[in-house]
């Protein structure tokens, strides 16, 4: 079984869209869509890395992230954030919370899967 | 002295100067001294009647070339744009500028004003797309539609082989993907072609009356004069909602106006620095009723900025007189630590604080207000409380640290604010603790 990808993401064609590509290229995906419960999907898990979304229902990405970066079990889990949100600040914000890559929609299905390789590999 | 009796000066030394004549030649042909015409081309001598008309001949020009100058207000608006660039522009020399050239004069001030009014324009736009969340919503709708199409459509042409139920479901993707697109975009170009007409039309009847009394500086020189307040509510065409408001802001003025005089009020202010509590006892008038005085002082008189707010117990807000710097939502929960609301919570005692908006700008402010009870008090009934506050920017310093204020805690980065009743948008803080 592959390594677990944990997508923390609310729109349902992107989610089927990335769980394709990654399952094919030898992940395990796991999805989530609210925000609120995300934490307890991610320490039920635990995943070895995490894609995630910044406009979630319930909780932002950011928030989840800060936490992320509090708890022992994913201090050190890399974090992909995968967003809307592409303005300068929102980027700042991201890598000063923690994350290990800052990608905005739309994206390249081709530069996800190198990013999840490269993270995973690094 | 007038503005016409101050600008004539400077005129009849140009028109002195242009035909080369030397000040004592002329001085003598309209018998009086050259140090006494001296102070009149330098503005510091009235002037009027017989001498003009002499000077006028002596001068060979009309006498109305001489008498007539910009207004005041005119005058004040050159100063400010001249303001704007700082040293580099003789400011001092506007007075000249305005009396030699008219025609510049009204067109810089023409030019000051339409450039005063694009800023707020192009503010009140940049809020908008700033923080709208109307306007995040729909494009987070375009973009997520976008992402999704783009994604599924780079899978079917992919390398990879896909069985029929993939491929099917990919396109069904798409097809629902390209049909939210279609209305989300709809959606936001309904929303881009909006601005124009938002900014043009006003929204609640309050705006109404508020933008009908900004075309006036929110002073009305009619009824200051003893006009009817009904010949006064036609002219403003308002709708019915906003004409009642109107109606009653226009008693209230009537009778501001009838306890508070205009010239004896104006004098108060300066001589008392424009501090309410003073003038209130001057006039042994209730605070509140110079507070409003205060807000109707004319523009272009020497008065320093002056903003109103007037709300409700529930925080409503009713009245906006806004002053540069300042910003208060009337819809949705504007910062509770502004003085308006604190002074519910002390009825009939007026307030005094100055208040800070928060970095960068850090915009401070100097506010008096007060909350009192409108209306006949009936027995065992709770008053029902008006408060209002008045709004003067760039206060002298303090020794005291400002109270921390802001516009409202959906767009304020301040941290740890126990006022906060809701996180601060995504990006504005660093934090959303509540």
């Amino acid at each position: 079984m592959g390594k677990r990808v944990l997508l923390i993401e609310d729109e349902p064609n992107i989610i089927e869209a990335i769980s394709f590509i990654l399952s094919r290229d030898g992940w395990t995906v796991h999805t989530h869509e609210d925000g609120t419960t995300a934490m307890d999907k991610v320490l039920g898990l635990p995943p070895d890395m995490i894609i995630l979304d910044v406009m979630l229902p319930g909780r932002s990405g950011f928030d989840i992230l800060r936490e992320l970066r509090g708890h022992d079990t994913t201090r050190l889990t890399p974090v992909m954030m995968l967003t809307a949100r592409g303005q300068e600040k929102d980027r700042e914000l991201a890598m000063r919370l923690g994350a290990n890559l800052f990608m905005t929609k739309p994206f390249s299905n081709t530069e996800v899967r190198d990013h999840v390789r490269n993270l995973m590999e690094a | 002295m007038a503005p016409t009796q101050r600008l004539a000066g400077s005129r009849i030394r140009e028109k002195r100067l242009d035909r080369g004549l030397r000040q004592a030649k002329v001085a003598e042909k309209v018998g009086i001294s050259p140090s006494y015409l001296n102070l009149i081309e330098h503005n510091r001598r009235r002037i009027g009647g017989k001498l003009l008309a002499d000077l006028a001949r002596v001068l060979n020009v009309d006498m109305s070339l001489l008498a007539d100058g910009v207004d005041a207000e005119t005058l004040d608006q050159i100063r400010s744009a001249a303001a704007t660039l700082g040293d580099t522009v003789e400011v001092d020399r506007a007075e000249e500028l305005a009396a030699r050239y008219p025609g510049w004069g009204a067109l810089i001030a023409a030019q000051a004003r339409r450039i005063a009014a694009l800023e707020e324009k192009s503010q009140m736009l940049t809020d908008r797309l700033a923080y709208d969340p109307l306007l995040a919503g729909s494009l987070h709708e375009v973009i997520s539609a976008v992402s999704a199409i783009r994604s599924s459509a780079s899978i079917l042409v992919g390398p990879e082989d896909l069985d029929r139920d993939w491929q099917r479901r990919f396109h069904e993707n798409i097809h629902n993907d390209s049909v939210r697109l279609a209305a989300s975009s709809e959606a936001l170009i309904t929303y881009l072609e909006a601005p124009e007409a938002v900014l043009e039309q006003s929204g609640s009847p309050f705006e109404q009356v508020e933008d009908y009394l900004a075309t006036t500086g929110f002073h009305l020189a009619a009824l200051e004069e003893g006009a009817n307040p009904d010949d006064v509510l036609q002219d403003a065409d308002l709708g019915d909602a906003a004409a009642t408001v109107l109606r009653a802001v226009l008693k209230r003025y009537v009778s501001d106006a009838a306890s508070l005089p205009l010239a004896a009020f104006q004098k108060a202010c300066k001589d008392n620095a424009y501090d309410p509590a003073a003038i209130a006892r001057v006039f042994d008038v209730p605070f509140s009723t110079v507070l409003r005085r205060m807000a109707q002082l004319p523009p272009g008189k020497g008065h320093p900025p002056i903003g109103l707010v007037v709300g409700d117990a529930a925080g409503a807000l009713t009245f906006i007189k806004s002053v540069p710097g300042f910003s208060i939502p009337r819809k949705g929960g504007a910062c509770p630590l502004w003085p308006i609301f604190g002074a519910l919570s002390r009825p009939s005692q007026p307030l005094c604080q100055h208040v800070e908006m928060p970095a960068p700008n850090a915009t401070r402010f100097l506010c008096y207000a007060i909350a009192e009870p409108m209306g006949a008090l009936a027995f065992d009934a709770p008053p029902a409380l008006q408060t209002i506050m008045l709004v003067m920017p760039d206060p002298p310093e303090t020794a005291h640290a400002p109270h921390p204020v802001g516009m409202s805690c959906r767009i304020c980065p301040r941290q740890n604010c126990t006022s906060r009743r809701e996180p601060a948008l995504l990006g504005i803080g660093p934090a959303s603790v509540l």
